[in-house]
């Protein structure tokens, strides 16, 4: 697993789930789909991944292809981070 | 007249116009009511009859419609849950309604197959969508199993029977189920038509979870005349739901105050072509008069109506919108086809300029709460005319010369938090259940976005330790997210009245500024 990938899961797992849910969560899972954020917990996301990674993310991106899974934030940071990560 | 008589008439009507638009589906009224039919005859031949309650836990989309129209079809009483609702709770309402079906989907399964473990009213369980995976037992059926194309005659409904129940918090922590009858529903929905003056041609965007009153009544609405409503299944991604208005021209927005708030945020909103929105309603917490102003400016082609209402009766009061410079604070007046009064504690009635319980009279008062007599007997009470009872709202409000009306606060102690009502004590108990917790408190802070944020305050006994977020994962996995608190502070004690009571009032003093160490 790459690190982008462990920390987002490492987040998601410490700050929003419990029990047999943390152990099925798939880095492809939408999280609203699954009910794992609403709206409050993606604007705690964005917060997070913005602290965490440095990078600072724009109105325009805030929609479920970057932001919806493990997966789909790992792509969308690597395509916002320098290429040295 | 029936609730989904709205539906045979547009169909009839309109059989091509667009009912509904979710993501990439587009249904018409004539699909929409064939699919409607064909799950009901499905259900007829499973055996639900005339007032039987079926359980429809959905998230926002087609299949909720159609599920609530096929119940209707046969007679029986559909009761939306919100998908957010997690299994114990989901197990309470089932055994609670004794509800003979349960229509959900793969996704909600997990929650779903432990509730109906507990609920022995469940006599099948309807599985939406595509699925793949094998079932538990031979009670789980697919849609497509589900459905027939047999006739299935006129179970003989009348407009007092129940259409609906809908759950709602209750200050003792259990959640009650609110009666409606189709003359409740019928009622309502023609009020708030007239008022709002919707028109066959508009669009309505709705993101507001169709378990929430608000929510099902953009679609009863669009119904009654052949609109099309665009349905969301959350207000999450705001981007999103602003190219989804553009791209389908909508006309009326209906939302909350948090709602509204994320939305004024979005920096590039201007980019988004929203010249047909004609329409925007704000109700379940009041805007603040900055909001209102931003939404003015932000939208000058369109029309404000500041509204106010309870699920006991959906919708009590509106703002007619030329008032609104003049009074922005204001909630409005009764509804067409409503008599709204104050009284005082000894329940007499107030002249305007007075502050008092607001008491509603008319057609779209509920029948009461579902088999819970005393809560009914609380709220439904002898009004001012033989043998009829009107509806104590349990919300106080002020009146202004004209008799407009002006929110002061509950009676009770539940929280407003993004427009959902929330029990503190339902809060209490799941936390209280966690190991180690000897006290817990919880309240509503004020918050920019939310309107009120939970928050409590927590006594562990001694050798236990938790982290701020270990409680709110807690109750992220036992209860409705937005019932999560957003804050948690620990402390030794709770303040206590000299009834031996928590001093609710005293931990707000903390809130505001006393610092959590001081009780």
């Amino acid at each position: 697993m790459s690190e982008i990938k462990r920390q987002i899961r490492a987040y998601v797992l410490d700050n929003f789930l419990m029990g047999g849910d943390r152990e099925r969560l798939r880095d492809s899972d939408s999280f609203l789909e699954h009910r794992i954020l609403d709206s409050t917990g993606f604007i705690e996301l964005v917060t997070y991944l913005e602290q965490t990674f440095g990078v600072r993310i724009e109105d325009h991106e805030l929609v479920q292809e970057n932001l919806d899974s493990i997966d789909n934030i790992e792509a969308y940071l690597l395509r916002k981070l320098p290429a040295s990560l | 007249m029936l609730l989904h008589d709205y539906l045979g008439d547009t169909v009839r009507r309109y059989p091509g116009n667009v009912a509904l638009v979710a993501g990439q589906e587009r249904v018409t009224y004539r699909d929409l009511d064939s699919r409607a039919h064909r799950l009901a005859a499905g259900l007829y031949s499973r055996g639900v009859r005339r007032g039987d309650r079926v359980a429809i836990y959905l998230d926002n989309g087609v299949a909720a419609v159609v599920a609530w129209y096929a119940a209707l079809r046969v007679g029986a009483v559909f009761m939306l849950i919100n998908p957010l609702t997690k299994r114990d709770k989901l197990a309470f309402v089932l055994n609670d309604a004794r509800a003979s079906v349960l229509i959900t989907r793969q996704i909600l399964l997990s929650e779903a197959i432990d509730a109906v473990r507990s609920a022995a009213s469940v006599r099948f369980v309807i599985i939406a969508g595509e699925h793949a995976r094998r079932e538990p037992d031979e009670r789980y059926i697919s849609w497509a199993a589900a459905e027939s194309d047999a006739t299935i005659g006129d179970p003989g409904t009348i407009d007092l029977d129940l259409a609906s129940i809908i759950y709602t918090s209750g200050s003792t922590g259990e959640p009650k189920g609110v009666m409606l009858t189709h003359l409740n529903m019928t009622t309502a929905a023609t009020s708030v038509s007239t008022y709002l003056d919707l028109r066959t041609d508009d669009k309505i965007f709705c993101a507001l979870q169709l378990s929430f009153d608000y929510g099902l009544y953009q679609v009863l609405l669009a119904v009654r005349l052949g609109a099309t409503v665009v349905i969301e299944k959350s207000f999450a991604f705001p981007v999103t739901a602003l190219e989804v208005m553009a791209r389908e021209r909508v006309t009326v927005l209906p939302g909350v105050p948090t709602m509204f708030a994320l939305l004024t945020e979005v920096s590039s909103l201007s980019r988004f072509d929203l010249s047909p929105l004609r329409l925007i309603t704000n109700t379940a917490a009041a805007l603040s008069e900055r909001q209102i102003r931003e939404l003015r400016a932000l939208f000058p082609q369109a029309t404000l109506f500041s509204m106010y209402g309870l699920t006991e009766c959906k919708r009590v009061t509106y703002l007619p919108p030329e008032q609104l410079d003049m009074r922005p604070t204001s909630v409005g007046r009764g509804m067409p086809n409503t008599e709204v009064w104050l009284v005082n504690d000894a329940g007499e009635r107030l002249p305007n300029g007075q502050t008092g319980e607001l008491v509603v009279r008319g057609s779209h008062v509920m029948r009461g709460y579902w088999e819970k007599p005393e809560a009914t007997a609380e709220r439904l009470r002898p009004g001012p005319y033989p043998g009829e009872v009107v509806l104590h709202s349990g919300d106080i409000f002020r009146t202004d010369a004209e008799g407009y009306l002006y929110f002061v606060a509950r009676k009770d102690d539940i929280i407003k938090t993004r427009g959902e009502k929330v029990s503190p004590r339902e809060v209490e108990n799941t936390i209280h259940a966690l190991d180690g917790v000897s006290e817990v408190a919880v309240t509503g802070v004020p918050d920019p976005i939310l309107g009120q944020a939970i928050k409590a305050f927590i006594v562990l006994r001694e050798g236990y330790q938790y982290a701020e977020r270990d409680v709110i994962r807690y109750c992220l996995a036992h209860l409705e997210n937005f019932m999560a608190p957003k804050v948690v502070e620990f402390v030794t004690r709770l303040p206590m009245t000299n009834t031996g009571k928590i001093n609710k009032k005293a931990l707000e003093g903390v809130v505001s500024g006393a610092g959590p160490r001081t009780i």
